[in-house]
Order: structure tokens, then C-alpha cells, then sequence
């Protein structure tokens, strides 16, 4: 009965596919109302919820085994979604296997983009909320915050988080083997569609000095300039500009060359000392392969990115077995911390947590 | 003597940190990771204190700097080239040139330790006692430690680059700098160990023009010669002439060619002398 105790219910990307995922996914206010429904469940002592784009899971501690059942129930209940067929994606786990998954996740070993680092956060805060809402209590506050340091000792330990997985975030780390820090570099995006739009911000959020845009269609590149917060320049100047640039970003859809040899050659002549970096992201693309026999000048394009991207996820893979192995011996010692706690709940029927629920403010 | 262990002692044992820094480095590449910040940091400090007790033994024994003979100038070369990690290290977190440096400073202090030969003479009252002469050659030799330094970070922007070109980003060569900070690193030792030895000039050339038999002709052609190089590839480095892999290229080759003008400089200064109490017992 002690294992039972303490469960886990849900839905994650590896079983319920994304259109399922659409219809399970959780709107603020409809997750505060259905925070103070499961409040109201008689057994069910403790509760915290974990809303993702990839997953729905509950975490609980209950005296009464069908309590998980009657979580899922009313969760399908309030999202309009056949409990039946929940039934069919649904991830159940108890005791250990619940804790070892919660360490799991945490760590981004669970995640779709293995390693990812978001989730940490988005644990953190589904933590975090229902602490504030009174839900949780010594079995879950401990499971949880015993958990997290033992996420972060997995990915302390270990290659799980080493190297971008993504193609925007492989040239930004690229960026930084050449330049070391992005603060003083300035950005040229060519082209304004997405691809590009998406490098685009990477380098911003890791502290870009500037970012011009430049597009065959100036209004096109005026209407970006302005979302990403960059200054808009004529396509035609891009060549003669050249210099003023380190970081180059080429996505444009042109069916011929946008940046040339000697266009580069001449830039480089004005800035000898000071390293060039495109991204060619363009297909077909848009700068001359040749601009790689210049000193001080690199390229990369679409297929070294996702060479690297595709290199670190299997390195990433390959430390799978380790991390896994130890989040198993965390979460073996952490069940064996609560394990007590959790009996000692068997039989004992509570009215649900729903008292203090009804007085905390809405996050 | 110190604790009962002689000058050469301490010295192996400063040797023997350095190598096992050396090592510990060798070893955690070659598992595919990072060499430990701390450790090597630990290991490196550690042969230099260690070194600093056995040349004070060395200079106390001799009356003055321990520059006597090619032993001494290369332990001075490695000790001067850890100084400076010990600064640069900190301020970069740059693990992997506490492993390069230990790896320079394992050769220096290995090699003369090794030949007895180069320890079996030393000459007497070598700066006649004036301690601008001194000076002098203490700033000398510290500037081939920063030198050899330069050569260091050279090396590393070598292979940081060729890796970016080349496209093989795995391997030990992730653990590099940029490129960026590895040639503003080199920038500015280049123009620290041209400041120093262009004093250390200075203060000899001061001496010399009072007493013009005080030093061999050859001697100082070739430390003039060596400190113009080194000169003239700082000014072409920052008028843009000599960057990227010519700069380093020159940085690697500019050392090579001053480590081997040590021992005409050495040869050339005084007449050997029998050994002193402090040499090495054959």
C-alpha cells in the first residue's frame, strides 16, 4: 500500500501524440479551477501539477488507490476529453517509479529534446505554485526539492546537457568558440523568414550588441526590425556594409549568391584582424563556398549546423544509461526518506486540501 | 640547504608537481574531458612554490639571482612562464593553459635537470655584484617566460582555428578560448614581454656604456636581435600586418629561436668557472 501512496498520472510526448497533447493542454484559469476541484477530493492529502507543451502530470499523495483514477477523471472531466480513451495514453506511476520519474524529468532526461534545461524551470514553477496554494505537504515538499538537487547532481555529472541540440542554438554556440563572449558583436540577418527570425533571437537572448536586417523586401525587413527590437537596412548595401559586421546570417530564399568572394575579400582587407562568421542557412545558398580559403573568415551552413546538432544529440544519448542509473539510486534513497510518511497515510481519509486552497490567491 | 634536502631537490620535486599536473591533464583529455580548473591550479601553484624554495637555495648559496648557467636560466624560463599563468590563468578560467603550461614547465625544468652537464659550472661574481645588473638579467629572463607563454596561447589558437576550419569541433579542442580571446591574450603578452625585455636592455645598456668590456658583443647582438623580432612583430600585429595564423605561426617560431639563442648567450658571457658548492655532484 506504501508505493501505492504516492503516484503519479498523466500524459507525456512519448505515448499521447501531439494532437492529443492539444486537446490535454492546460489554459491558466482552466488549471486554477482544476486545482480547487482536485482540492475537494476526499484521501487525496497532497497534489502538485505539471503543465507542459510535452506533458500533463499529477503528482499525489493519497491514502486510497482509486484517488489517482478520480484525479484523471475530473481532469478529462474539465478538458471535455473521453476518460476512456485517456485511459489509453496515460502514464501511472507509484512510489519509486514516481519519484525516479519526477528526477527524470527534471533533469531533462524524459524531455523530447534530450538534455533541455527548460523543464527544470517549468518543474520548478509547478512546484512553486502549488506550494503557494497550501497543496502540498512534507511528502511532496520533500519528493520535490530533494528531486531538484537531484536533477541538478545528474546533469552535474554528466555530458546530458553538453552541446546545442538545435540548429539556432549550435551557431550560437559556434559564435562563442570564435568571438567568446557576443557582447560587443554586432548581427546582419539576411533574409526575414523564420529560420533566420529564430537564429536571429538566439544571439539576442545570449546578448548580441546589435542586429540589422536586411531583406529583398525592405518593408519585410522593417517589420521584423521592428519585433526583434534591430535597426531595417536596403538589401543593397548588404556587400558594401559587409565590414561592419562579425556575425552574418544568410536565410534568404534568392536563387543566386548574395554574398560573394570578393565582397569578402574587400571587407576583410578593412577589418584584417577582427574574425567574420556566417551562417548560411539558405537553400540554395546564399554565400560563395569559397569565402573559407579568407583568414579570420568562417563558414558554416545548414548541413554543418545539423551535422553538429545531430553529433551532440547522440553524445547526449549515449550518457542516457548513466543519468538514468543515477537518478535511480536518488530516487531509491528519496522514496526511502518518505516511504514512512506515506504508509503511516494508509487508511487515514481526509477531506482533501481544499480548506486552505479556497483562501490562497490565483497564480 | 632546506629541511635536509638540497636546492637540486626541491627543484625535482617542483618538477615532479608540474609533470603530474601534466598528467592529470593528459589523462582527463583523453577520457574526452575537461582538465580540473581547481586541480591543475592546485598542482601548478604547488611545484611553484616549490621551485621558488629551491632557486632561493640556488641564489642564496651563489650570493645573488640564480642566472649562472644554462640549469639555471631554464628553471628561471619555466619558473617566470608559471608566474604568469598563475595571473592569467585566474583571470581567463582557462584550464587548458594550466595545461599547457605545466607541459612547457615539465620540459624546461625536466630537460636541465636532466643534464648534469648544464649544472656542472657556474661562473664567478657572473654580474660582479651590481644589482642593476641583476635586474637586468632577472627582467631578461622573465620576458622568455612570457615568451614562452605566447607560444603557448599561440599553439592553442593554432589548433582552435584549424578546428573551426576544418569543421571537428569534438575532442579537446572544445575546451579551448575563442579564437578572439586566444589572439587578445597573445596581443598583450607579446607587448608585456616586449616592455620588459626592452627595460631589461635598458638597465644592461646603462651599465654596459660605463664599462663596454662588461659584456660580449655577441651576447648583446643577439639579445638585441631577439628583443627587435619579438618588436617588430608587435608592430606589424597591430598595424594588421601579422595576424591570425602568421601571428601565431611567429609567435612559436620567434620562442624556438630565442630558447636556442639561451645557450650562445650563456657560452658567450664569461669564462666557465669550476663548480661551486651548490653544483650538481656529477
Amino acid at each position: 500500500m506504501s508505493a501505492e501512496g504516492l503516484f503519479v498520472i498523466g500524459a507525456t510526448h512519448h505515448r499521447a501524440p501531439l494532437e492529443v497533447r492539444e486537446k490535454l493542454a492546460l489554459a491558466a484559469d482552466a488549471a486554477h479551477a482544476l486545482r480547487a476541484e482536485l482540492a475537494t477530493i476526499a484521501g487525496l492529502h497532497e497534489f502538485a501539477v505539471l503543465s507542459t507543451c510535452n506533458r500533463i502530470e499529477f503528482y499525489g499523495v493519497t491514502s486510497h488507490p482509486e484517488v489517482a483514477h478520480r484525479v484523471s477523471a475530473a481532469f478529462c472531466a474539465r478538458q471535455n476529453f473521453n476518460h476512456a480513451e485517456f485511459e489509453k495514453f496515460r502514464l501511472r506511476l507509484h512510489g519509486p517509479d514516481a519519484v525516479r520519474h519526477l528526477v527524470e524529468v527534471a533533469a531533462g532526461l524524459d524531455s523530447q529534446m534530450i538534455g533541455e534545461t527548460e523543464i527544470f524551470g517549468q518543474v520548478k514553477d509547478a512546484y512553486a505554485t502549488a506550494q503557494s496554494l497550501r497543496t502540498t505537504g512534507p511528502v511532496l515538499n520533500r519528493v520535490f526539492q530533494k528531486g531538484f538537487q537531484a536533477a541538478k547532481h545528474v546533469r552535474a555529472t554528466t555530458a546530458i546537457n553538453e552541446g546545442q541540440v538545435s540548429v539556432a542554438n549550435v551557431a550560437v554556440d559556434l559564435a562563442l568558440s570564435i568571438f567568446g563572449s557576443l557582447t560587443s558583436t554586432r548581427i546582419l540577418l539576411l533574409g526575414a523568414g523564420e529560420i533566420g527570425e529564430k537564429t536571429a533571437k538566439a544571439f539576442q537572448s545570449r546578448g548580441a550588441a546589435s542586429l540589422t536586417v536586411a531583406s529583398r523586401r525592405f518593408e519585410r525587413a522593417m517589420e521584423l526590425a521592428t519585433v526583434l527590437g534591430a535597426s531595417a537596412m536596403p538589401f543593397e548595401q548588404r556587400e558594401a556594409r559587409l565590414a561592419e559586421f562579425d556575425i552574418v546570417v544568410c536565410a534568404t530564399s534568392a536563387p543566386d549568391l548574395v554574398v560573394s568572394l570578393a565582397s569578402t575579400q574587400s571587407a576583410m582587407r578593412r577589418r584584417p584582424a577582427q574574425p567574420l562568421f556566417f551562417i548560411d542557412q539558405a537553400l540554395p545558398r546564399d554565400v560563395d563556398p569559397a569565402v573559407t580559403s579568407l583568414e579570420n573568415v568562417f563558414l558554416y551552413n545548414l548541413d554543418d549546423l545539423a551535422k553538429i546538432a545531430e553529433e551532440n544529440r547522440s553524445a547526449r544519448e549515449a550518457e542516457l544509461t548513466k543519468c538514468r542509473a543515477i537518478a535511480s539510486e536518488k530516487a531509491e534513497s528519496l522514496w526511502r526518506q518518505v516511504e514512512r510518511q506515506v504508509a503511516a497515510l494508509a487508511g487515514h481519509t481526509s477531506p482533501g486540501v481544499s480548506p486552505t486552497f479556497a483562501r490562497s490567491p490565483q497564480p | 640547504m632546506f629541511a635536509g634536502l638540497d636546492d637540486r631537490t626541491w627543484l625535482w620535486v617542483a618538477a615532479g608537481c608540474y609533470l603530474a599536473g601534466f598528467l592529470l591533464g593528459t589523462l582527463s583529455l583523453l577520457r574526452g574531458g575537461r582538465p580540473s580548473g581547481a586541480a591543475m591550479y592546485i598542482l601548478v601553484a604547488g611545484g611553484y612554490a616549490l621551485q621558488l624554495l629551491g632557486l632561493g637555495l640556488r641564489g642564496k648559496a651563489v650570493g645573488g639571482c640564480p642566472l649562472g648557467n644554462q640549469f639555471e636560466v631554464f628553471q628561471f624560463v619555466a619558473w617566470s612562464a608559471i608566474t604568469l599563468y598563475l595571473v592569467i590563468g585566474v583571470t581567463f578560467r582557462n584550464s587548458l593553459l594550466g595545461y599547457f603550461t605545466s607541459c612547457l614547465a615539465t620540459a624546461l625544468t625536466v630537460l636541465s635537470l636532466s643534464l648534469p652537464s648544464w649544472d656542472a659550472a657556474t661562473r664567478s661574481h657572473i654580474f660582479g655584484g651590481n644589482p642593476w645588473i641583476e635586474l637586468h638579467a632577472a627582467l631578461a629572463v622573465f620576458s622568455y617566460g612570457v615568451f614562452g607563454l605566447l607560444a603557448l596561447t599561440s599553439f592553442m589558437y593554432l589548433a582552435r582555428n584549424r578546428s573551426l576550419k576544418s569543421k571537428e569541433l569534438s575532442g579537446w579542442v572544445s575546451f579551448l578560448p575563442s579564437i578572439f580571446d586566444l589572439d587578445q591574450i597573445g596581443v598583450r603578452l607579446l607587448g608585456s614581454g616586449v616592455t620588459i625585455l626592452a627595460i631589461s636592455l635598458l638597465v644592461g645598456a646603462n651599465y654596459w656604456f660605463r664599462d663596454t668590456a662588461s659584456a660580449n658583443s655577441i651576447k648583446i647582438l643577439i639579445t638585441v636581435a631577439v628583443w627587435v623580432a619579438y618588436a617588430v612583430a608587435l608592430g606589424l600585429r597591430l598595424a594588421g600586418r601579422l595576424i591570425t595564423r602568421r601571428f601565431a605561426w611567429t609567435g612559436i617560431a620567434l620562442f624556438a629561436a630565442a630558447l636556442l639563442s639561451l645557450e650562445a648567450v650563456d657560452s658567450s658571457r664569461h669564462p666557465a668557472t669550476k663548480p661551486t658548492a651548490t653544483a650538481v655532484k656529477p
